[in-house]
Formats: structure tokens, sequence, C-alpha cells
């Protein structure tokens, strides 16, 4: 035991290969901004709607109107000072808090990749990723070392591996297994995908991907630990995420993957990589190796770090099991989905109309739900009950302020998952603006008709 | 040794990824397990058996209301008003036929919104007839032109003809006629700039867009079938009229209001329009070609899922049953406190929108907007 934390947690390693981390990590993030910014997204996504979802407890995150790009803008200085190493830790804890934000803005556009980037950059805060090729050592002998515990490394390998792990136990189930869905939905309609699409239409090809899948997921944190499979397993990531990417719109996550995966590699091709930026940049690199090794001597402060990386870790542990506590399909009631690293695991549509009643009348009319909202949101919103159950609150407020009494909001709800016939999801019966959100169950989900087993 | 492991697996998986392009002569395991559809075969089906013939016949068809208005012109009799009636309502009818497809030549012009605003505005048009200046390519005058505004001059300038053609025959005659004329011109002009769009160009690029994106020909037209079925046929010509987006009926928002007859004609059209893109029927044909519902079953030979063509049709055709029973939509909502039956025919109507939007959308996986998007 004693001599696994020494070698997992206290034994000095290379610095390099957290530095190198730290500035691939922080270019990814300053190109996925640009990119999100060109494609007018900051625009389309938070500044066009009328409405924004809000996750629970976090309503009043909201966006800012045209100051909403001076977050953006913030962001992307914060990272570009993160590839720099330029007052690195206020630079991460900017970047973490301005990337989270923009995230809590408006839960339609909830990925679990963006959910990985605030837990990653979390996670940076405590990590001395500024000891070696960075600014901030090169300014300040005192910050510069060659060696780091090797805890700061493992934590990170700890975090993908989780992802990885539990994105595979995620997909143990019999939608996924036995029936390759929904992958025998997404992949026929690839079929211009250049080289494989004909192949696409095939039925043994969506088992093939299926299980593949599944098994890289399960596997692949092991086979990167291991030093005899690891330059395999790296292989296999890269094909992989390559085939995802050209698969499927998941923008720059996939190459935010491959790279974090090189984390993995011991410090000789990080010293490559170091050697390989010096000579473009014409920096002196040698300067860095200053033989000295970052130690913290146990005060106060640096056990509350280790106590709250501790629990950061148990929580990513046992966050993706919360669904176990609540009744009915996880798949069709959603509760407990997000933050679960569940991913592509459902092609599920929905179509909400909701009706706007006079209590004392009965008088009723239907919404025209583009009025609200745009049809991204629209299309989230109709199979998420939280997202439902929001909307029909806003939905109340807004017909009150119109001038219309004891309005009651109800809703016809129908969704199809993973080539299902699409049935009701909603009681049709309840009066949604009598519901509350909370961690509870909902009990107005119309129960799902089918069962699917597994994890 | 493992670089060697690793340089055949890579070598395996370029092999087993481009092996397909060799091997058309390869025998297939099973058809049956197989997806196989040309999207660009469904595409030249729509483009050049129902799209194109669809515009060419509304053209002819909006042709002879030209001619029928220029012999109203030179004689306004009363039998040349019934005679013009008749090529509006035929003309009308041709409509439904193209009114869906919002997109290319169609969507530049924005042809549904310039051919089919209604209610018309009958002040403005009043106020354009008695001050003789109009501009109708203004996009403020939109609600004052195409056929609900040939609407308001045929049937609603009074009480019955004799009336009407006291208009004809009237002090503001010249006036009358030219704001008519220029009505019929405008819309001329709309679609001949369409079929020729169509005709020239925007066909070979409509089916040459192949892919499946949300910017290609299919998710494009899938959307814009999906819209004009939810807010045009669904709600234009019998939702919004019921009141069941504003709590109280709007009968002068039925289509045709001032004919007061032809708006479930106009609509079963529509329907009918509808249904047989959805079948892929080449107008004014029996014969079927690749479609929506081809494309579904042939997804269905893999999923192994419900008929999902068959039930779509099924409610399609539950859908007409009950608008054809139905008295005409104005007379429906006018003459009854609550008009309940053209209620449950909406109901059967809406059903359709699901169907469309949940299950069809979902099965094709069609793309609403480009978006990054893992799957929940």
């Amino acid at each position: 035991m004693k001599s696994i934390i020494d070698t997992y947690i206290k034994a000095p390693v290379e610095a390099a290969p957290l530095a190198v981390f730290r500035i691939l990590f922080g270019l990814m993030m300053l190109l996925s901004i640009i990119r999100f910014w060109a494609y007018g997204w900051i625009d389309k996504f938070y500044l066009q709607p009328k409405f924004f979802f809000s996750y629970y407890g976090f309503e009043w995150v909201k966006p800012i109107g045209e100051f909403t790009y001076l977050i953006f803008i913030v962001c992307a200085i914060s990272a570009m000072l993160v590839v720099l190493g330029y007052r690195y830790k206020l630079a991460i804890i900017v970047f973490f808090l301005s990337f989270t934000y923009i995230e809590l803005m408006d839960k339609t556009t909830y990925l679990n990749h963006y959910y990985f980037i605030s837990l990653l950059s979390f996670l940076l805060i405590f990590l001395p990723a500024n000891a070696y090729f960075s600014l901030d050592a090169r300014r300040n002998s005192k910050k510069a070392f060659q060696y780091i515990p090797s805890w700061t490394i493992n934590s990170i390998k700890l975090l993908l591996g989780i992802v990885y792990f539990y994105a595979g136990l995620a997909k143990l189930n019999s939608d996924w297994l036995l029936k390759a869905m929904p992958l025998k939905i997404w992949l026929p309609s690839k079929f211009d995908t250049p080289l494989i699409g004909s192949l696409l239409g095939e039925e043994w090809v969506h088992y093939a991907f299926s299980w593949s899948g599944a098994l890289f997921d399960l596997c692949i944190p092991f086979l990167l630990l291991n030093k005899k499979t690891r330059t395999f397993a790296f292989v296999i990531v890269v094909l992989f995420h390559v085939l995802t990417r050209v698969l499927f719109p998941i923008g720059v996550f996939p190459f935010v993957m491959i790279i974090s995966a090189m984390i993995f590699f011991d410090v000789s091709i990080h010293s490559k990589i170091i050697g390989f930026i010096s000579k473009l940049f014409k920096i002196d690199s040698s300067s860095f190796n200053t033989g000295k090794v970052f130690k913290q001597i146990p005060t106060f402060k640096v056990k509350m770090k280790y106590g709250i990386l501790a629990l950061f870790f148990c929580l990513q542990l046992i966050l993706p099991f919360r669904y176990l506590l609540y009744p009915g399909e996880l798949f069709w009631t959603e509760e407990g989905y997000r933050f679960s690293w569940r991913v592509m695991l459902m092609e599920k549509t929905g179509y909400a109309q909701f009706k706007i009643v006079n209590g004392d009348t009965g008088r009723w009319f239907y919404v025209n739900n583009s009025d609200f909202l745009t049809p991204i949101q629209e299309k989230q919103m109709a199979f998420q009950p939280d997202f439902i159950l929001e909307y029909a609150h806003f939905l109340k407020e807004h017909f009150e302020n119109d001038g219309h009494e004891n309005v009651q909001v109800y809703v016809d709800c129908q969704v199809s998952l993973n080539g299902r016939l699409s049935t009701t999801y909603i009681d049709p019966t309840i009066d949604l603006t009598k519901e509350e959100e909370s961690f509870l169950h909902k009990n107005w989900i119309t129960p799902f008709k089918d069962e699917i087993k597994g994890i | 040794m493992k670089r060697i492991i690793g340089f055949l697996i890579v070598l395996t998986l370029v092999w087993a990824c481009s092996s397909d392009s060799d091997s058309e002569v390869t025998e297939v395991v099973n058809p049956v397990d197989e997806v196989s559809f040309e999207r660009s075969a469904m595409l030249i089906n729509w483009a050049d058996n129902i799209i194109i013939p669809s515009y060419e016949a509304f053209s002819s068809d909006l042709e002879i209301l030209v001619s029928s208005f220029n012999t109203f012109k030179e004689d306004a009799s009363e039998v040349n008003l019934v005679e013009l009636r008749s090529s509006w309502v035929n003309a009308y009818i041709s409509y439904q036929n193209v009114a869906m497809y919002e997109i290319g030549p169609a969507e530049t012009v924005g042809f549904q919104l310039n051919m089919n605003i209604y209610p018309t505005n009958t002040d403005n048009i009043d106020e354009f007839i008695t001050t003789d200046t109009y501009d109708l390519s203004l996009s403020s005058n939109r609600s004052s032109k195409g056929f609900p505004a040939l609407d308001y001059l045929l049937n609603g300038l009074g009480e019955d003809d004799a009336a009407i053609l006291a208009f004809y025959n009237g002090d503001d005659k010249d006036t009358l006629f030219t704001f008519t004329e220029d009505v019929l011109l405008d819309m001329k002009t709309l679609t001949g700039t369409v079929l020729t769009g169509w005709k020239d160009g925007y066909r070979d690029t409509f089916v040459a867009n192949d892919g499946a994106s949300s910017t290609a020909s299919v998710d494009r037209m899938v959307n814009d079938y999906i819209f004009y079925f939810e807010k045009y046929l669904r709600a234009g010509k019998m939702g919004i009229p019921l009141g069941v987006f504003s709590g109280s009926t709007l009968a002068q928002n039925v289509e045709g209001y001032f004919d007061a007859t032809i708006s479930n004609d106009l609509f079963l059209e529509g329907l009918n329009a509808v249904q047989d893109f959805f079948n892929g029927k080449h107008f004014n044909s029996g014969t079927e070609g690749e479609s929506l519902a081809s494309y579904l079953d042939a997804l269905n030979t893999v999923k192994d899922g419900e008929d999902l063509s068959s039930l779509i049709n099924a409610q399609f055709n539950t859908a007409r049953v009950m608008v054809q029973d139905l008295a005409a939509f104005r007379e429906e909502i006018e003459n009854n406190s609550t008009p309940t039956a053209m209620f449950l025919a909406y109901d059967e109507v809406q059903k359709a929108v699901p169907m469309l939007k949940v299950d069809m959308v979902s099965a094709m996986s069609i793309s609403i907007d480009f978006v990054d998007a893992d799957g929940d």
C-alpha cells in the first residue's frame, strides 16, 4: 500500500508531460472558442433566443446581452495565458469560471464534452502546470521545477479513465448491444461518408460499431496505462476519434480527447514536443531543467487542497450512478442522465404542444412554440422533462403578464426513443404550473412502455 | 513487436474501410439486412416528376386565369365574371400543389408570402383603388395581393354579382381593372421566376446536393415539407380560423373567405399534394417513384420497426375523411358557437404532425440545424 502511494502519488516525475498538456489544452480551448464565434453561435445561441433554459439552482446564470461576447473574450484570453503559462493560477481560475458560466447560461447546448472541459479546468487549478516551460517559471525561478509529484499527472489520467470507462459502462444495455440502437438509425444516414459510406447501411456494421465502441471505451484506459500496449492504444484512440469526427457532428471533442490521451506517454515524447516548440519559437528550454523537485509542506491549505481533490474524484465516481435512486427507465425520464458520460446513446425526438387553459372559464388555446423558442431549443425541449416544466412555467408567467388569468398549462407530448414508435411522454391531464422542479422523481412522466435492460 | 501489431491493425482497418470500392462483384451476404436507398433517385423523382410538373400545371392555370380576366376586362358582364371566378378557383386549387416547395427559387422570391397571405387587407386594397398609388413589390403590401386579394376583388366587393359588377362598371373601374391586372401580373411574374429558376439550374443543384447534412436537399426538403404541413396546412387553413391559437374563432382568417365555399377544397387539395409527395406519386399520374414512404420502408428492412409509412398514410386518410364530411369552413365556424365537428377533424390533421416530426424525422436522422451534438 505504502509503495503504491509512493509510486502513484508522491514519487517525483518529470514535469514536461503536464507542461505539454497545459499548452495543448489551452490551444484547443482557444481554437474552439474561435470556432464557436466564427460559426456565429454566440449570437445564435446566447443573443437571439428570448428565453433560456437554466440548470436547477443556476437560474441566475444568464447571457448578458451584447456583453456575452466579453465573456468569450475573457475566456479566450485566459486560455491563451494558460498556453503561455503566464500568471497561470489566475488564468486557469478565470478560464474555469468563464467557461463554466458560458455552459450554464443555457442547458439547450449541454454537451458531455463541455462538462468534461469544465471538470478538467477545475482540476488544473490545483496542478502545478506552470512549473515547467512556462513564462511563470522563466520570470520567477522560485516557481520553476523540473520534477513534480506523480499524483499531478495521474489525476488527469484518472479523470480521463473515468470518462472512457463510464462511457463504456453506459453502453452495456440491450438497446446498444442487442439492437445496435441508435447506430442503426444514425449510420445509414451517413451514406455519403467517403470510403466507408456504402458499408454503413449494412446491419453487421451497426453491430460491429456498437460492440467495438463499447469495448473500446471499457478497455482503452487500461491499454493506455500499460506500457506494452500504449502505442497500440493510442493509434486506436486516434482512429476511433477521427472516425467519430467524420460520422457525427461532435465538434472539437475528438481532438480534445486525442490530445488528452497523450498525457499517458512517458517523458521522452513530451521532451521532443517541447524541443520542437523551443526550436520553432527560439526558446532556450534548457534553462527549465533546473533539477528542482516540487514539494509542498503539508500546511492546512495544502491539506485542504488534497481534501477537495479527493472529494472531487469521489463525486465523479458516484454521480453517474445517481440514476439508481430514480424509478423508471433512465433513457426515458432522463433523471440522472446528464453529467454521467452517456454519450451518443439515444436517438430521441419529441413533439410538445402546450395548451393554455383558463382555470375558471375553461377557455383554451395552443401555444406556437416558435414564438418563444429557437428551432434547436424547441427540439431539445420536446423530449426532456425538466425543459418541458421550465418552459411551462415560463408560459404561465408570459400569458399572465399578457393579462390572462388563472393560467393552467397542459402539454400533449409525443416522444420516440431509439426507433420505437412515439408514445405519450407527459401526462396530458397534469397542470404543469402546479409542479415544481426538484431532484425528486417527476411522477407526471408517463411510464416507459418498453424495457431496456442493462446498466 | 508492438509497432508491428499496431501497423497491422492500421492496415486491417484501412483495408476494411476501403475494400468497398472494389467490392461491387462480391456477394451481398443478406440483402434484407441492408439499407440500400438512393437519396439522389428520390431527389430526381421529386424534381422531375412532381415539383416541376406541378409548377408547369400551375403556371398554365394562371395563364388561363389571366386570359379570363382579359375577356372580363373587355366586357364586364356577369357571364364573364362567373367565368373569371371559375378560372380563379382552378388556379387557386392548382396553387395548393406547389405551395409546399418553399425551397430554392421559391424561397428566394418568398413565393408563399407573396402569393397567399390571408386574411387580405381590404382597407389597403380599397385605398389602392381609390388613390391609384401602390407598390406591390413592397413586403408591407404582401397582404394586399395574391389569391386572397383576388378573392376580395371577385367575391367581396359587393353583396351579390350585380353589386360587384357595379364596381367594374362604375367610376373607379379603370383603377380597379388596373389594380386587378397588376395583382395578376405580379403573380405571373413570380411564378415565371420560380419555374425558370427550377428549369435553368436549380433542378441540377437540388439533385446534386444528395448528401446528409442540415444543408443537403433531402434534409432541407423534409424540414420545409413538415413546416408546410404544420404551419400552412394544419394551422393556416384550419387551426387559426378555428381559434386554437387564440382562444376564439376567427372566421375572417379562412382561406377564400369571400368566396365562402372553396376553403375545404383548397385544404383537401393541399392534403392530397402532401400525401402524394409523401408517396412519390408523379404529378397527375398514378405512377409512384422513390419517396419518403419508400425511404422509410427501406430503413425499416434493418430496423424492423413499425410500418411507419402505412401509419402515416392511414392518418392522412382519416384526416381527409373527417374534413370531407365538414361543411365549408366559414360556415362551420360562423354557424356553430363551438365548431365541434371541425375541431375533431383538426385533431386528426394534428395527429399526423408528431408522426412526421418525431417518428419520420427520427427514423431518417434528419438534422434540423447545424450544431454540435452528442446524441442526448
